[in-house]
Protein backbone atom coordinates (compact mmCIF):
# COMPACT_ATOMS: atom_id res chain seq x y z
CA UNK A 1 0.00 0.00 0.00
CA UNK A 2 1.34 3.47 -1.26
CA UNK A 3 0.31 6.98 -1.92
CA UNK A 4 1.02 9.78 -4.29
CA UNK A 5 3.61 12.03 -3.82
CA UNK A 6 4.29 14.91 -6.50
CA UNK A 7 7.37 16.63 -6.59
CA UNK A 8 7.78 20.64 -8.00
CA UNK A 9 11.14 21.77 -9.45
CA UNK A 10 11.68 25.09 -8.09
CA UNK A 11 14.01 27.76 -8.76
CA UNK A 12 15.90 29.45 -5.59
CA UNK A 13 14.27 32.89 -6.14
CA UNK A 14 11.58 35.00 -4.33
CA UNK A 15 8.01 34.16 -5.00
CA UNK A 16 7.92 30.96 -6.41
CA UNK A 17 6.99 29.14 -3.30
CA UNK A 18 3.84 31.58 -3.13
CA UNK A 19 3.50 30.43 -6.47
CA UNK A 20 3.31 27.11 -6.21
CA UNK A 21 1.46 27.40 -3.76
CA UNK A 22 -1.33 29.29 -4.77
CA UNK A 23 -1.61 27.28 -7.97
CA UNK A 24 -2.47 24.73 -5.31
CA UNK A 25 -4.86 27.07 -3.67
CA UNK A 26 -6.63 28.26 -6.43
CA UNK A 27 -7.52 24.07 -7.56
CA UNK A 28 -8.82 23.95 -3.93
CA UNK A 29 -6.09 21.37 -3.58
CA UNK A 30 -5.33 20.51 0.30
CA UNK A 31 -1.65 19.81 0.59
CA UNK A 32 -1.29 16.99 3.72
CA UNK A 33 2.77 16.76 3.59
CA UNK A 34 4.84 18.99 2.67
CA UNK A 35 8.98 18.73 2.62
CA UNK A 36 11.23 20.92 0.33
CA UNK A 37 14.99 19.87 -0.55
CA UNK A 38 17.24 22.26 -1.71
CA UNK A 39 20.45 23.25 -3.12
CA UNK A 40 21.92 26.81 -4.05
CA UNK A 41 19.90 26.81 -7.18
CA UNK A 42 16.94 25.32 -6.98
CA UNK A 43 14.93 22.92 -4.53
CA UNK A 44 12.39 20.09 -4.96
CA UNK A 45 9.31 20.53 -2.59
CA UNK A 46 7.55 17.37 -2.04
CA UNK A 47 3.82 17.23 -1.44
CA UNK A 48 1.21 14.49 -0.66
CA UNK A 49 -2.47 16.55 -1.21
CA UNK A 50 -5.96 15.38 -1.24
CA UNK A 51 -6.36 15.28 -4.71
CA UNK A 52 -3.06 14.20 -7.02
CA UNK A 53 -4.42 14.36 -10.50
CA UNK A 54 -5.87 17.62 -9.46
CA UNK A 55 -3.17 19.22 -8.27
CA UNK A 56 -1.13 18.14 -11.35
CA UNK A 57 -3.22 19.95 -13.55
CA UNK A 58 -2.92 22.56 -11.25
CA UNK A 59 0.74 23.03 -11.58
CA UNK A 60 0.86 21.80 -15.50
CA UNK A 61 -1.47 24.69 -15.73
CA UNK A 62 1.29 27.41 -14.15
CA UNK A 63 4.35 25.69 -16.19
CA UNK A 64 5.35 24.37 -13.21
CA UNK A 65 7.08 20.22 -13.15
CA UNK A 66 5.79 18.12 -10.67
CA UNK A 67 6.45 14.11 -11.18
CA UNK A 68 4.51 11.96 -9.21
CA UNK A 69 6.24 9.02 -7.18
CA UNK A 70 4.73 5.69 -4.90
CA UNK A 71 5.93 6.51 -1.55
CA UNK A 72 4.79 5.03 2.05
CA UNK A 73 2.87 6.73 4.35
CA UNK A 74 3.57 4.81 7.58
CA UNK A 75 1.76 6.07 10.96
CA UNK A 76 2.95 5.16 14.36
CA UNK A 77 3.03 6.03 17.82
CA UNK A 78 4.06 9.55 19.18
CA UNK A 79 6.32 8.22 21.68
CA UNK A 80 10.15 8.27 21.86
CA UNK A 81 11.26 5.04 19.78
CA UNK A 82 8.79 4.53 17.25
CA UNK A 83 10.49 5.97 14.56
CA UNK A 84 13.77 4.04 15.82
CA UNK A 85 11.49 0.57 15.40
CA UNK A 86 10.43 1.77 12.23
CA UNK A 87 13.81 2.28 10.65
CA UNK A 88 15.25 -1.25 12.21
CA UNK A 89 12.38 -3.31 10.29
CA UNK A 90 13.62 -1.66 6.88
CA UNK A 91 17.22 -1.94 7.85
CA UNK A 92 16.83 -5.87 8.98
CA UNK A 93 15.15 -6.10 5.69
CA UNK A 94 18.26 -4.16 3.54
CA UNK A 95 15.62 -1.28 2.47
CA UNK A 96 17.43 1.68 1.72
CA UNK A 97 15.47 4.78 2.99
CA UNK A 98 16.45 8.25 0.31
CA UNK A 99 14.38 10.41 1.99
CA UNK A 100 11.90 11.07 4.49
CA UNK A 101 9.66 13.48 6.52
CA UNK A 102 6.69 13.75 8.54
CA UNK A 103 3.14 14.85 8.14
CA UNK A 104 -0.01 15.29 9.52
CA UNK A 105 0.67 14.65 13.02
CA UNK A 106 -2.25 14.50 15.61
CA UNK A 107 -1.83 15.27 18.90
CA UNK A 108 -4.81 14.15 20.41
CA UNK A 109 -5.26 10.78 18.87
CA UNK A 110 -1.52 10.72 19.59
CA UNK A 111 -0.93 9.82 16.04
CA UNK A 112 2.30 10.55 13.89
CA UNK A 113 2.72 9.77 10.22
CA UNK A 114 5.83 9.21 8.01
CA UNK A 115 6.31 9.59 4.47
CA UNK A 116 9.24 7.17 3.25
CA UNK A 117 10.68 7.19 0.06
CA UNK A 118 12.69 3.76 -0.49
CA UNK A 119 14.76 1.73 -2.72
CA UNK A 120 11.92 -0.82 -2.82
CA UNK A 121 8.32 -0.06 -1.74
CA UNK A 122 6.65 -3.68 -2.19
CA UNK A 123 9.71 -5.11 0.29
CA UNK A 124 9.20 -2.25 2.13
CA UNK A 125 5.79 -2.67 2.58
CA UNK A 126 6.07 -6.24 3.81
CA UNK A 127 8.33 -5.82 6.22
CA UNK A 128 6.55 -2.89 7.65
CA UNK A 129 3.36 -4.64 7.67
CA UNK A 130 4.70 -7.80 9.24
CA UNK A 131 6.46 -5.72 11.59
CA UNK A 132 2.86 -4.52 12.61
CA UNK A 133 2.80 -0.89 10.92
CA UNK A 134 0.21 0.77 10.66
CA UNK A 135 0.38 2.21 6.32
CA UNK A 136 -2.07 4.45 4.96
CA UNK A 137 -4.04 4.49 1.86
CA UNK A 138 -4.60 7.13 -0.16
CA UNK A 139 -8.33 6.92 0.38
CA UNK A 140 -7.22 7.53 4.60
CA UNK A 141 -4.61 10.50 3.39
CA UNK A 142 -8.19 11.72 1.64
CA UNK A 143 -9.61 11.43 4.93
CA UNK A 144 -7.71 13.09 7.41
CA UNK B 1 68.49 51.78 -30.32
CA UNK B 2 66.08 49.65 -31.35
CA UNK B 3 64.71 48.42 -34.38
CA UNK B 4 61.90 50.23 -35.44
CA UNK B 5 60.51 47.98 -37.88
CA UNK B 6 61.10 44.14 -38.33
CA UNK B 7 60.51 45.01 -42.58
CA UNK B 8 61.05 48.42 -43.27
CA UNK B 9 60.90 48.08 -46.80
CA UNK B 10 57.13 46.37 -46.75
CA UNK B 11 56.00 48.25 -43.78
CA UNK B 12 56.51 51.56 -45.05
CA UNK B 13 55.93 51.05 -48.54
CA UNK B 14 54.42 53.63 -51.08
CA UNK B 15 50.27 52.66 -51.81
CA UNK B 16 51.19 52.54 -55.38
CA UNK B 17 53.84 49.99 -54.64
CA UNK B 18 52.07 47.88 -52.73
CA UNK B 19 48.95 47.62 -54.71
CA UNK B 20 51.53 46.42 -57.20
CA UNK B 21 52.43 43.81 -54.85
CA UNK B 22 49.48 42.73 -54.19
CA UNK B 23 47.85 42.55 -57.69
CA UNK B 24 50.70 40.23 -58.43
CA UNK B 25 50.60 37.76 -55.82
CA UNK B 26 46.78 37.65 -56.42
CA UNK B 27 47.40 37.05 -59.81
CA UNK B 28 49.54 34.02 -59.20
CA UNK B 29 46.92 32.86 -55.90
CA UNK B 30 43.92 32.69 -58.01
CA UNK B 31 45.72 30.67 -60.39
CA UNK B 32 47.34 28.57 -57.66
CA UNK B 33 43.56 28.14 -56.11
CA UNK B 34 42.14 27.25 -59.44
CA UNK B 35 44.59 24.68 -60.28
CA UNK B 36 44.59 22.98 -56.92
CA UNK B 37 41.23 23.59 -55.05
CA UNK B 38 38.85 21.99 -56.78
CA UNK B 39 35.70 22.84 -54.19
CA UNK B 40 36.82 26.78 -55.16
CA UNK B 41 36.80 26.14 -58.53
CA UNK B 42 33.44 25.22 -58.56
CA UNK B 43 32.73 28.04 -56.72
CA UNK B 44 34.43 30.29 -59.53
CA UNK B 45 33.24 28.47 -62.55
CA UNK B 46 29.54 28.88 -60.58
CA UNK B 47 29.94 32.49 -60.24
CA UNK B 48 31.34 32.31 -64.36
CA UNK B 49 35.20 33.96 -63.56
CA UNK B 50 38.41 32.36 -64.81
CA UNK B 51 41.73 33.21 -63.53
CA UNK B 52 41.80 35.41 -66.49
CA UNK B 53 39.04 37.62 -64.95
CA UNK B 54 41.66 38.71 -62.15
CA UNK B 55 44.39 40.99 -63.81
CA UNK B 56 45.14 43.05 -60.71
CA UNK B 57 43.75 43.52 -56.80
CA UNK B 58 40.82 46.20 -58.44
CA UNK B 59 39.25 42.61 -60.18
CA UNK B 60 39.21 41.10 -56.66
CA UNK B 61 35.39 41.90 -56.00
CA UNK B 62 34.80 39.52 -58.87
CA UNK B 63 35.82 36.32 -56.75
CA UNK B 64 33.01 34.27 -54.64
CA UNK B 65 33.48 34.36 -51.43
CA UNK B 66 34.30 32.24 -48.95
CA UNK B 67 32.68 31.24 -45.18
CA UNK B 68 33.07 28.68 -42.29
CA UNK B 69 30.67 26.84 -43.86
CA UNK B 70 32.89 26.00 -47.00
CA UNK B 71 35.61 25.12 -44.03
CA UNK B 72 33.04 22.80 -42.54
CA UNK B 73 31.98 21.52 -45.68
CA UNK B 74 35.65 21.05 -47.00
CA UNK B 75 36.88 19.07 -43.39
CA UNK B 76 39.47 18.42 -43.87
CA UNK B 77 41.32 18.39 -47.10
CA UNK B 78 38.78 20.37 -49.08
CA UNK B 79 40.66 23.64 -49.25
CA UNK B 80 44.24 22.37 -49.43
CA UNK B 81 46.07 23.60 -52.12
CA UNK B 82 49.38 21.81 -51.78
CA UNK B 83 49.81 17.82 -51.44
CA UNK B 84 50.51 17.10 -47.61
CA UNK B 85 54.19 15.80 -48.25
CA UNK B 86 54.84 19.59 -48.70
CA UNK B 87 52.73 20.50 -45.50
CA UNK B 88 54.82 20.51 -42.11
CA UNK B 89 51.80 22.01 -39.54
CA UNK B 90 48.41 22.08 -38.97
CA UNK B 91 46.71 24.43 -36.50
CA UNK B 92 43.12 24.16 -35.41
CA UNK B 93 40.37 26.63 -34.04
CA UNK B 94 39.62 26.37 -30.64
CA UNK B 95 38.12 22.87 -29.58
CA UNK B 96 34.45 22.67 -31.39
CA UNK B 97 32.44 20.18 -32.90
CA UNK B 98 31.33 20.66 -35.92
CA UNK B 99 32.52 23.94 -36.53
CA UNK B 100 35.98 22.58 -36.36
CA UNK B 101 38.65 24.56 -38.92
CA UNK B 102 41.94 22.90 -39.58
CA UNK B 103 44.18 25.16 -41.53
CA UNK B 104 47.44 23.51 -42.94
CA UNK B 105 50.97 25.13 -43.38
CA UNK B 106 53.71 24.72 -45.39
CA UNK B 107 57.29 25.24 -44.35
CA UNK B 108 57.04 28.97 -46.34
CA UNK B 109 53.34 29.25 -44.59
CA UNK B 110 54.97 28.77 -41.17
CA UNK B 111 57.79 31.32 -42.03
CA UNK B 112 55.19 34.11 -43.33
CA UNK B 113 53.28 33.75 -40.38
CA UNK B 114 56.47 33.92 -37.96
CA UNK B 115 57.43 36.84 -40.25
CA UNK B 116 54.00 38.93 -39.35
CA UNK B 117 54.37 38.22 -35.95
CA UNK B 118 58.20 39.43 -35.56
CA UNK B 119 56.77 42.39 -37.15
CA UNK B 120 54.38 42.92 -34.53
CA UNK B 121 57.23 42.23 -31.66
CA UNK B 122 59.45 44.82 -33.10
CA UNK B 123 56.40 47.76 -33.20
CA UNK B 124 56.07 47.09 -29.68
CA UNK B 125 59.26 47.92 -29.06
CA UNK B 126 60.99 44.29 -29.51
CA UNK B 127 64.60 42.76 -30.17
CA UNK B 128 67.13 40.34 -29.75
CA UNK B 129 67.99 41.53 -26.54
CA UNK B 130 64.55 41.17 -24.92
CA UNK B 131 62.99 38.17 -22.64
CA UNK B 132 59.75 37.05 -23.71
CA UNK B 133 57.14 35.33 -21.83
CA UNK B 134 54.50 33.49 -24.39
CA UNK B 135 51.54 32.55 -22.06
CA UNK B 136 49.45 31.70 -24.60
CA UNK B 137 47.65 28.01 -24.69
CA UNK B 138 49.82 26.31 -26.90
CA UNK B 139 49.07 23.12 -28.64
CA UNK B 140 46.43 23.34 -31.66
CA UNK B 141 45.47 26.84 -30.69
CA UNK B 142 47.37 29.71 -32.77
CA UNK B 143 48.19 31.65 -30.01
CA UNK B 144 51.16 30.33 -28.28
CA UNK B 145 52.58 28.34 -31.37
CA UNK B 146 52.27 32.28 -33.38
CA UNK B 147 53.82 34.41 -30.67
CA UNK B 148 56.37 31.66 -29.76
CA UNK B 149 57.68 31.24 -33.44
CA UNK B 150 57.75 35.33 -33.90
CA UNK B 151 59.74 35.37 -30.77
CA UNK B 152 62.31 33.32 -31.97
CA UNK B 153 62.87 35.12 -35.12
CA UNK B 154 62.92 38.23 -33.78
CA UNK B 155 65.87 36.43 -31.45
CA UNK B 156 64.20 37.04 -28.17
CA UNK B 157 64.61 34.56 -25.61
CA UNK B 158 61.97 32.70 -25.26
CA UNK B 159 59.78 31.33 -22.62
CA UNK B 160 57.16 28.74 -23.73
CA UNK B 161 55.34 29.15 -20.55
CA UNK B 162 51.75 28.66 -22.18
CA UNK B 163 48.82 29.89 -19.62
CA UNK B 164 47.83 28.54 -16.26
CA UNK B 165 49.80 28.55 -13.00
CA UNK B 166 50.27 32.19 -12.84
CA UNK B 167 52.21 32.10 -9.24
CA UNK B 168 55.11 30.03 -11.65
CA UNK B 169 54.31 33.16 -14.71
CA UNK B 170 55.23 35.28 -11.82
CA UNK B 171 58.21 33.45 -10.61
CA UNK B 172 60.00 33.06 -13.96
CA UNK B 173 58.31 36.97 -14.99
CA UNK B 174 61.00 37.79 -11.68
CA UNK B 175 63.65 35.30 -11.89
CA UNK B 176 64.53 35.64 -15.57
CA UNK B 177 63.72 38.97 -16.20
CA UNK B 178 61.24 39.08 -18.89
CA UNK B 179 60.52 42.06 -20.48
CA UNK B 180 57.63 41.21 -22.99
CA UNK B 181 54.51 38.88 -22.18
CA UNK B 182 52.03 37.68 -24.84
CA UNK B 183 48.35 36.13 -23.65
CA UNK B 184 45.08 36.89 -23.94
CA UNK B 185 43.83 40.35 -22.33
CA UNK B 186 41.71 39.16 -19.48
CA UNK B 187 44.98 36.68 -18.72
CA UNK B 188 47.16 39.48 -18.65
CA UNK B 189 44.70 41.29 -16.23
CA UNK B 190 44.40 38.42 -13.76
CA UNK B 191 48.68 38.50 -13.71
CA UNK B 192 48.26 41.72 -13.05
CA UNK B 193 45.79 41.08 -10.43
CA UNK B 194 47.92 38.38 -8.50
CA UNK B 195 50.99 40.04 -8.98
CA UNK B 196 50.24 42.78 -6.50
CA UNK B 197 48.00 40.20 -4.23
CA UNK B 198 51.79 38.38 -3.75
CA UNK B 199 52.64 41.95 -2.75
CA UNK B 200 54.70 43.18 -5.46
CA UNK B 201 54.51 45.93 -7.54
CA UNK B 202 55.52 46.93 -11.44
CA UNK B 203 58.47 47.79 -10.34
CA UNK B 204 59.67 44.12 -8.76
CA UNK B 205 59.65 42.96 -12.90
CA UNK B 206 61.01 44.02 -15.62
CA UNK B 207 58.02 43.44 -18.26
CA UNK B 208 57.93 46.60 -20.84
CA UNK B 209 55.07 45.39 -23.15
CA UNK B 210 52.40 43.02 -23.70
CA UNK B 211 50.81 41.88 -26.63
CA UNK B 212 47.42 40.88 -25.93
CA UNK B 213 44.91 39.03 -28.49
CA UNK B 214 42.38 36.67 -29.06
CA UNK B 215 39.87 38.14 -27.72
CA UNK B 216 37.46 41.56 -27.20
CA UNK B 217 39.20 43.93 -25.07
CA UNK B 218 38.25 47.95 -23.98
CA UNK B 219 40.74 50.79 -23.71
CA UNK B 220 39.58 50.48 -19.77
CA UNK B 221 41.08 47.25 -19.72
CA UNK B 222 44.39 48.46 -21.64
CA UNK B 223 44.97 51.44 -19.07
CA UNK B 224 44.10 48.70 -16.26
CA UNK B 225 46.34 45.93 -17.89
CA UNK B 226 49.21 48.98 -18.21
CA UNK B 227 49.03 50.29 -14.76
CA UNK B 228 48.85 47.27 -12.80
CA UNK B 229 51.80 45.47 -15.22
CA UNK B 230 53.73 48.75 -15.37
CA UNK B 231 53.83 48.23 -19.30
CA UNK B 232 52.51 49.15 -22.91
CA UNK B 233 49.63 46.68 -24.32
CA UNK B 234 49.56 46.57 -27.52
CA UNK B 235 46.76 44.70 -29.50
CA UNK B 236 47.11 41.90 -32.15
CA UNK B 237 44.64 40.69 -34.23
CA UNK B 238 44.43 37.23 -36.41
CA UNK B 239 42.23 34.14 -36.79
CA UNK B 240 43.16 30.67 -37.48
CA UNK B 241 41.61 30.28 -41.03
CA UNK B 242 44.25 32.55 -42.67
CA UNK B 243 47.51 31.54 -40.03
CA UNK B 244 46.94 32.89 -36.42
CA UNK B 245 47.89 36.05 -34.77
CA UNK B 246 49.82 38.51 -36.36
CA UNK B 247 47.62 39.23 -38.78
CA UNK B 248 47.02 42.84 -38.06
CA UNK B 249 49.36 44.11 -34.88
CA UNK B 250 49.14 47.77 -33.00
CA UNK B 251 52.27 49.97 -32.83
CA UNK B 252 53.22 52.80 -30.35
CA UNK B 253 50.06 54.92 -31.44
CA UNK B 254 47.63 52.50 -30.23
CA UNK B 255 44.39 53.61 -32.40
CA UNK B 256 44.40 50.49 -34.28
CA UNK B 257 46.17 47.69 -36.16
CA UNK B 258 47.92 47.56 -39.10
CA UNK B 259 47.49 44.92 -41.64
CA UNK B 260 50.20 42.99 -42.83
CA UNK B 261 48.37 43.51 -46.43
CA UNK B 262 51.38 42.03 -48.11
CA UNK B 263 49.89 38.78 -47.12
CA UNK B 264 46.49 39.67 -46.25
CA UNK B 265 44.21 41.80 -48.60
CA UNK B 266 41.50 43.62 -46.53
CA UNK B 267 38.02 44.16 -47.88
CA UNK B 268 35.09 45.60 -45.85
CA UNK B 269 31.80 44.39 -46.81
CA UNK B 270 27.98 45.43 -46.60
CA UNK B 271 27.19 41.53 -44.67
CA UNK B 272 23.92 41.65 -46.55
CA UNK B 273 24.45 42.39 -49.77
CA UNK B 274 28.38 41.63 -50.33
CA UNK B 275 28.98 44.61 -51.79
CA UNK B 276 32.25 46.05 -51.27
CA UNK B 277 32.03 49.44 -48.99
CA UNK B 278 34.63 52.13 -48.97
CA UNK B 279 37.52 53.27 -47.22
CA UNK B 280 36.01 53.89 -43.67
CA UNK B 281 32.81 52.50 -44.00
CA UNK B 282 31.43 49.78 -41.12
CA UNK B 283 31.10 46.46 -42.58
CA UNK B 284 31.95 43.09 -42.11
CA UNK B 285 35.77 42.51 -42.43
CA UNK B 286 37.39 39.68 -45.69
CA UNK B 287 40.68 38.31 -45.87
CA UNK B 288 42.33 37.06 -49.20
CA UNK B 289 45.25 35.47 -48.16
CA UNK B 290 48.08 35.73 -50.93
CA UNK B 291 50.93 33.90 -50.18
CA UNK B 292 49.64 31.11 -48.46
CA UNK B 293 50.63 27.98 -50.11
CA UNK B 294 48.65 25.10 -48.23
CA UNK B 295 45.45 26.71 -46.95
CA UNK B 296 45.04 29.89 -49.26
CA UNK B 297 41.58 31.90 -48.67
CA UNK B 298 39.92 33.94 -50.86
CA UNK B 299 37.95 36.62 -49.88
CA UNK B 300 37.33 34.92 -46.25
CA UNK B 301 34.28 36.64 -44.62
CA UNK B 302 35.65 36.83 -41.01
CA UNK B 303 32.17 37.74 -39.96
CA UNK B 304 34.45 40.60 -37.50
CA UNK B 305 32.66 43.96 -37.66
CA UNK B 306 34.84 46.57 -38.20
CA UNK B 307 36.82 49.60 -40.41
CA UNK B 308 39.93 49.90 -42.19
CA UNK B 309 41.42 53.91 -42.61
CA UNK B 310 44.62 54.54 -44.58
CA UNK B 311 45.54 57.72 -42.28
CA UNK B 312 48.82 58.49 -42.18
CA UNK B 313 50.11 56.76 -38.81
CA UNK B 314 52.71 58.32 -37.17
CA UNK B 315 55.11 55.20 -36.65
CA UNK B 316 55.50 55.63 -40.08
CA UNK B 317 53.98 52.39 -41.21
CA UNK B 318 51.97 52.77 -44.31
CA UNK B 319 49.93 48.93 -43.89
CA UNK B 320 46.20 50.17 -43.76
CA UNK B 321 45.21 49.98 -40.19
CA UNK B 322 41.81 48.39 -38.90
CA UNK B 323 40.04 49.01 -36.01
CA UNK B 324 39.60 46.84 -32.99
CA UNK B 325 36.35 44.33 -34.16
CA UNK B 326 33.33 46.32 -33.12
CA UNK B 327 31.05 43.35 -33.15
CA UNK B 328 30.19 40.35 -35.13
CA UNK B 329 28.01 39.74 -38.29
CA UNK B 330 27.07 36.02 -36.59
CA UNK B 331 25.91 34.61 -32.98
CA UNK B 332 29.75 33.52 -32.32
CA UNK B 333 30.59 34.65 -29.17
CA UNK B 334 34.39 35.21 -27.83
CA UNK B 335 34.46 33.57 -24.18
CA UNK B 336 37.66 33.60 -22.35
CA UNK B 337 39.07 34.30 -25.98
CA UNK B 338 37.41 30.58 -27.13
CA UNK B 339 34.94 30.89 -29.69
CA UNK B 340 31.62 29.91 -28.81
CA UNK B 341 28.46 29.20 -30.98
CA UNK B 342 25.09 28.80 -29.64
CA UNK B 343 24.40 26.20 -31.56
CA UNK B 344 27.17 24.31 -30.13
CA UNK B 345 25.36 24.42 -27.07
CA UNK B 346 22.66 23.05 -28.79
CA UNK B 347 24.52 19.91 -30.13
CA UNK B 348 25.49 19.26 -26.68
CA UNK B 349 21.92 19.60 -25.19
CA UNK B 350 20.45 17.67 -27.91
CA UNK B 351 22.49 14.81 -27.38
CA UNK B 352 22.25 14.86 -23.41
CA UNK B 353 18.37 15.08 -23.46
CA UNK B 354 17.11 14.12 -27.08
CA UNK B 355 15.51 17.11 -27.46
CA UNK B 356 16.54 20.91 -27.47
CA UNK B 357 14.93 22.62 -24.44
CA UNK B 358 14.97 25.90 -24.36
CA UNK B 359 18.33 27.83 -23.26
CA UNK B 360 19.89 30.68 -22.57
CA UNK B 361 23.27 31.74 -22.36
CA UNK B 362 24.29 34.62 -19.96
CA UNK B 363 28.16 36.22 -20.45
CA UNK B 364 29.03 38.72 -18.36
CA UNK B 365 32.32 40.71 -16.83
CA UNK B 366 33.36 40.60 -13.51
CA UNK B 367 36.66 43.16 -13.14
CA UNK B 368 38.28 41.14 -15.64
CA UNK B 369 37.56 37.59 -15.84
CA UNK B 370 34.13 36.91 -17.96
CA UNK B 371 31.62 34.46 -16.83
CA UNK B 372 29.46 32.07 -18.80
CA UNK B 373 25.96 30.89 -17.77
CA UNK B 374 23.76 28.36 -19.35
CA UNK B 375 20.14 28.29 -18.42
CA UNK B 376 18.44 25.32 -19.46
CA UNK B 377 14.49 25.32 -18.81
CA UNK B 378 13.56 22.02 -17.31
CA UNK B 379 11.04 19.39 -18.51
CA UNK B 380 8.65 17.15 -17.96
CA UNK B 381 10.72 14.12 -19.06
CA UNK B 382 14.06 15.67 -17.41
CA UNK B 383 13.08 15.90 -14.05
CA UNK B 384 13.33 12.97 -11.83
CA UNK B 385 12.62 13.87 -7.83
CA UNK B 386 15.59 13.61 -6.29
CA UNK B 387 18.15 16.04 -5.64
CA UNK B 388 20.72 13.54 -6.76
CA UNK B 389 19.45 12.88 -9.97
CA UNK B 390 19.20 16.99 -10.70
CA UNK B 391 22.39 17.59 -9.62
CA UNK B 392 23.85 14.70 -11.93
CA UNK B 393 21.86 15.88 -14.91
CA UNK B 394 23.90 19.41 -14.23
CA UNK B 395 26.78 17.71 -13.97
CA UNK B 396 26.80 15.56 -17.26
CA UNK B 397 26.12 19.06 -19.02
CA UNK B 398 28.85 20.54 -17.43
CA UNK B 399 31.56 18.14 -18.57
CA UNK B 400 29.35 17.89 -21.87
CA UNK B 401 30.03 21.53 -22.51
CA UNK B 402 33.63 21.29 -21.40
CA UNK B 403 34.23 18.94 -23.54
CA UNK B 404 33.10 20.53 -27.07
CA UNK B 405 34.32 24.21 -25.51
CA UNK B 406 37.31 23.74 -23.61
CA UNK B 407 35.49 26.05 -21.06
CA UNK B 408 33.52 25.54 -18.32
CA UNK B 409 30.16 26.75 -18.45
CA UNK B 410 27.57 27.58 -14.84
CA UNK B 411 24.57 25.18 -15.31
CA UNK B 412 21.28 26.85 -14.14
CA UNK B 413 18.32 24.72 -14.36
CA UNK B 414 15.58 26.88 -14.43
CA UNK B 415 11.16 26.31 -14.31
CA UNK B 416 9.59 25.96 -17.95
CA UNK B 417 9.03 29.10 -19.40
CA UNK B 418 11.11 31.10 -17.35
CA UNK B 419 13.20 32.48 -19.70
CA UNK B 420 11.98 35.46 -21.60
CA UNK B 421 10.33 35.19 -25.17
CA UNK B 422 10.89 37.61 -28.00
CA UNK B 423 8.07 37.11 -30.95
CA UNK B 424 7.97 33.77 -29.18
CA UNK B 425 11.26 32.68 -29.36
CA UNK B 426 13.31 32.64 -26.71
CA UNK B 427 16.03 35.16 -26.32
CA UNK B 428 19.50 33.09 -26.92
CA UNK B 429 22.38 35.27 -25.83
CA UNK B 430 22.45 37.96 -23.06
CA UNK B 431 25.87 39.49 -23.29
CA UNK B 432 26.82 42.23 -20.12
CA UNK B 433 29.96 42.74 -21.29
CA UNK B 434 30.35 46.31 -22.71
CA UNK B 435 33.23 46.13 -25.04
CA UNK B 436 32.44 48.11 -27.56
Amino acid sequence: MTVKQLSVFVENRPGRLCAVTEALANAGINIRAVSIADTKDFGIMRIIVNDTDKAVAALKEKDFIASAANVIAVSADDKPGSMAAIMKTLYNDNISVEYMYAAFLNPEKGIACLILRVDNNDKAVTALTEAGCKLLSEEDIAKI
Amino acid sequence: MAKRYWNEKIECMELSEMKALQSERLVRQVKHVWDNVPYYRKKMEEKGVTPDDVRSIDDLYKLPFLSKADLRDGYPYGLLAMPLSECVRIQSTSGTTGKRVVAFYTQNDVDMWEDCVARAITAAGGTKDDVCQVAYGYGLFTGGPGLNGGSHKVGCLTLPMSSGNTERQIQFMMDLGSTILCCTPSYAAYIGETLHEMGHTPDDIKLKAGIFGAEPWTEEMRHQIEESLGIKAYDIYGLTETSGPGVAFECEEQTGMHINEDNFIAEIIDPDTGEVLPEGSKGELVFTSITKEAFPLLRYRTRDICILSRKKCSCGRTLIKMCKPMGRSDDMLIIKGVNVFPSQIETVLLKDFNATPNYQIVVDRVGTTDTFEIKVELSGDMFSDTIKDVAALEKKLSADIVQILGIKAKITLVEPKSIPRSEGKAVRVIDRRKLV
